[in-house]
């Protein structure tokens, strides 16, 4: 094996690296060889570059997306951007009705966000995926009501990385004339994304999935017809009212850059990312009691999540240190629960805990994988060997069938 | 999970893993825990005619401390009466890995672990006497 840099970094959904053509154009507007202007000054040079700057940043958005830089509005990061579409939109629209639809596998920033408008008086439904973790559509029309003002389903999940049908559900939300937001924080520079065609009236954007600035992000906001929004952070009534606050150039240019190079390359990374995520796979699946979560056809290949039975996931993190990756597992996270991700797509408890996240991005080599590949093996036959669990199931004794003292 | 030296020396190096014969009436067997829950152990001890344990085992399922707090038990226990060992106390555990408070829970789970060994043990033998 070639020698390669460790730990190897399989994360990329958690977050990616600033690509370097990003970095150089970034710093281009920090400091006094450069562009550092305030955009919102209209008196002087120095705040006309920084404008044009996010002018056309905001168009590499745009244009990412087929759509129109007017509907591009900057936030702190996709965070912000959910509870700018959903709280500004449930404000608005509240005399028209009171109820929400959402999904159980949404990203926290959305759940949290409708947990809040609970607290204010709107109803939310949490719809359960399917076991594929892929939204089901006859289901959720008959969750729809006379005052549902509101849905919102993400594009890619940032767990298990299967795709919703948003076409589909938009079509259906324009029918009923019930706004439609999207999360598209893990889609959005790595599948197609085309709003003439797609029927989305909210979308979500961060740049650091996609190897942009971390602390930027942007909401499209539908002209035709159009969308209106409650502002969530008043101040000086930059982007429109909308979301005040002084324009980060530096940030905002690395978001456009990074959104220019993913629609040039998305076909390339995505290829180079299936390969690899094929080769991924092919090596772990003949293990035995290996489990793939989540649909292998409507899927961004880019996040593979994958129980190891019998082996729990916070020690399996620990026995690949050379390998960066994230887990399911409670003992992962404060809360001490296992990922409620993978609880929602019928995975037992023992499953998730078992689970490991890996994530492959453009800069995942062939290396890189035959090497997790190997230590993911040595990993699991190691801690197996330390499982009771195995031992029980090796000599055929069901656990399900034991009678557990929770504690 | 930012651990200290002596967890992952424990983790890295597990001491005592393996299986006692359960069914030998000198053996105790304690399994704690669940798997939904994310942590099961399994401790066995062997006891000798004086009543101290010459033999420790265990396996894990869970979490590195879980497993570090396994694998101190096991050389803990070995040498001590089976009344010493039943002393011990999941504070001492947390407090020579050094556990941080989140993880304290698989100290107890050890604690519970070693408790249900002996009681194992002395069901058994009990058991024994009467039949005998």
């Amino acid at each position: 094996m070639k020698d390669i840099k460790t730990p190897i970094y399989l994360d990329y959904a958690s977050t990616t690296p600033i690509d370097k053509r990003v970095a150089d154009k970034m710093f281009e507007y920090m400091t006094t060889d450069g562009m550092y202007g305030n955009p919102a000054s209209r008196s002087h040079s120095f705040g006309w570059d920084a404008d044009d700057a996010v002018s056309k940043s905001r168009k590499h958005i745009a244009d990412l997306i087929n759509a129109d830089p007017r509907e591009i509005v900057w936030t702190s990061g996709a965070t912000e951007s959910d509870n700018l579409a959903i709280k500004g939109a449930a404000h608005f629209y509240k005399k028209k009705g009171k109820h929400i639809i959402t999904l159980k596998t949404e990203h926290k920033a959305v759940l949290d966000a409708c947990r809040q408008l609970e607290r204010e008086g709107f109803e939310v439904t949490y719809m359960e995926p399917m076991s594929s973790g892929l939204l089901d559509l006859d289901k959720l029309e008959s969750e729809i009501r006379e005052d549902t003002v509101l849905i919102s389903i993400m594009h890619v999940n940032n767990e298990i990385g299967v795709i919703q049908d948003i076409e589909k559900i938009g079509e259906l939300c324009r029918s009923k004339n019930i706004i439609f937001h999207v999360d598209a924080a893990q889609s959005a520079g790595k599948i197609e994304i085309d709003l003439q065609k797609t029927k989305v009236d909210l979308m979500s954007f961060s740049a650091h999935k996609i190897y942009g600035p971390k602390g930027i992000g942007a909401l499209y906001v539908r002209r035709k017809p159009r969308v209106r929004l409650e502002a969530q952070i008043h101040g000086g009534g930059h982007e429109r009212g909308l979301r005040s606050g002084t324009l980060p150039t530096h940030q905002i240019v690395g978001m456009g850059e990074a959104f220019r190079i993913a629609k040039e390359e998305m076909n390339q990374d995505f290829e180079n990312i299936s390969k690899l995520r094929n080769r991924l796979w092919n090596g772990v699946k003949d293990m035995e009691e290996v489990y793939l979560n989540g649909d292998f056809e409507n899927r961004y290949p880019g996040i593979m999540n994958i129980s190891f039975n019998y082996v729990e996931g916070e020690s399996l993190i620990m026995a690949t240190k050379d390998i960066a990756v994230s887990s399911g597992s409670a003992c992962t996270s404060a809360s001490l629960e296992p990922s409620f991700v993978l609880r929602a797509i019928g995975r037992s408890d023992e499953l998730a805990h078992s689970s490991l996240r890996m994530s492959i991005g453009r800069f995942t080599t062939e290396e890189e994988i035959d090497a997790t590949i190997n230590t993911v093996k040595i990993a699991v036959e190691k801690l197996r060997a330390l499982s009771p669990l195995w031992e029980m199931y090796k000599d055929g004794i069901d656990i399900s069938k034991i009678e557990w003292a929770a504690h | 999970m930012a651990y200290g030296k002596k967890v992952l020396d424990h983790y890295e190096n597990p001491r005592n893993v393996g299986t006692l014969d359960k069914d030998d009436k000198s053996v105790g067997t304690g399994m704690v825990g669940a798997p939904a829950c994310g942590d099961v152990m399994k401790l066995q001890i062997k006891v000798n005619e004086d009543g101290i344990i010459e033999d420790a085992k265990f396996k894990t399922y869970g979490c590195g401390s879980a497993i570090a707090s396994s694998s101190l038990l096991t050389e803990w226990v070995r040498g001590k009466s089976v009344a010493q060992a039943q002393e011990i106390k999941n504070s001492e555990i947390a407090e020579e890995l050094a556990l941080p408070p989140v993880k304290i829970h698989c100290s107890v789970l050890a604690e519970d672990a070693i408790k249900a060994a002996v009681s194992d043990y002395y069901e058994k033998n009990d058991k024994k006497e009467e039949t005998a």
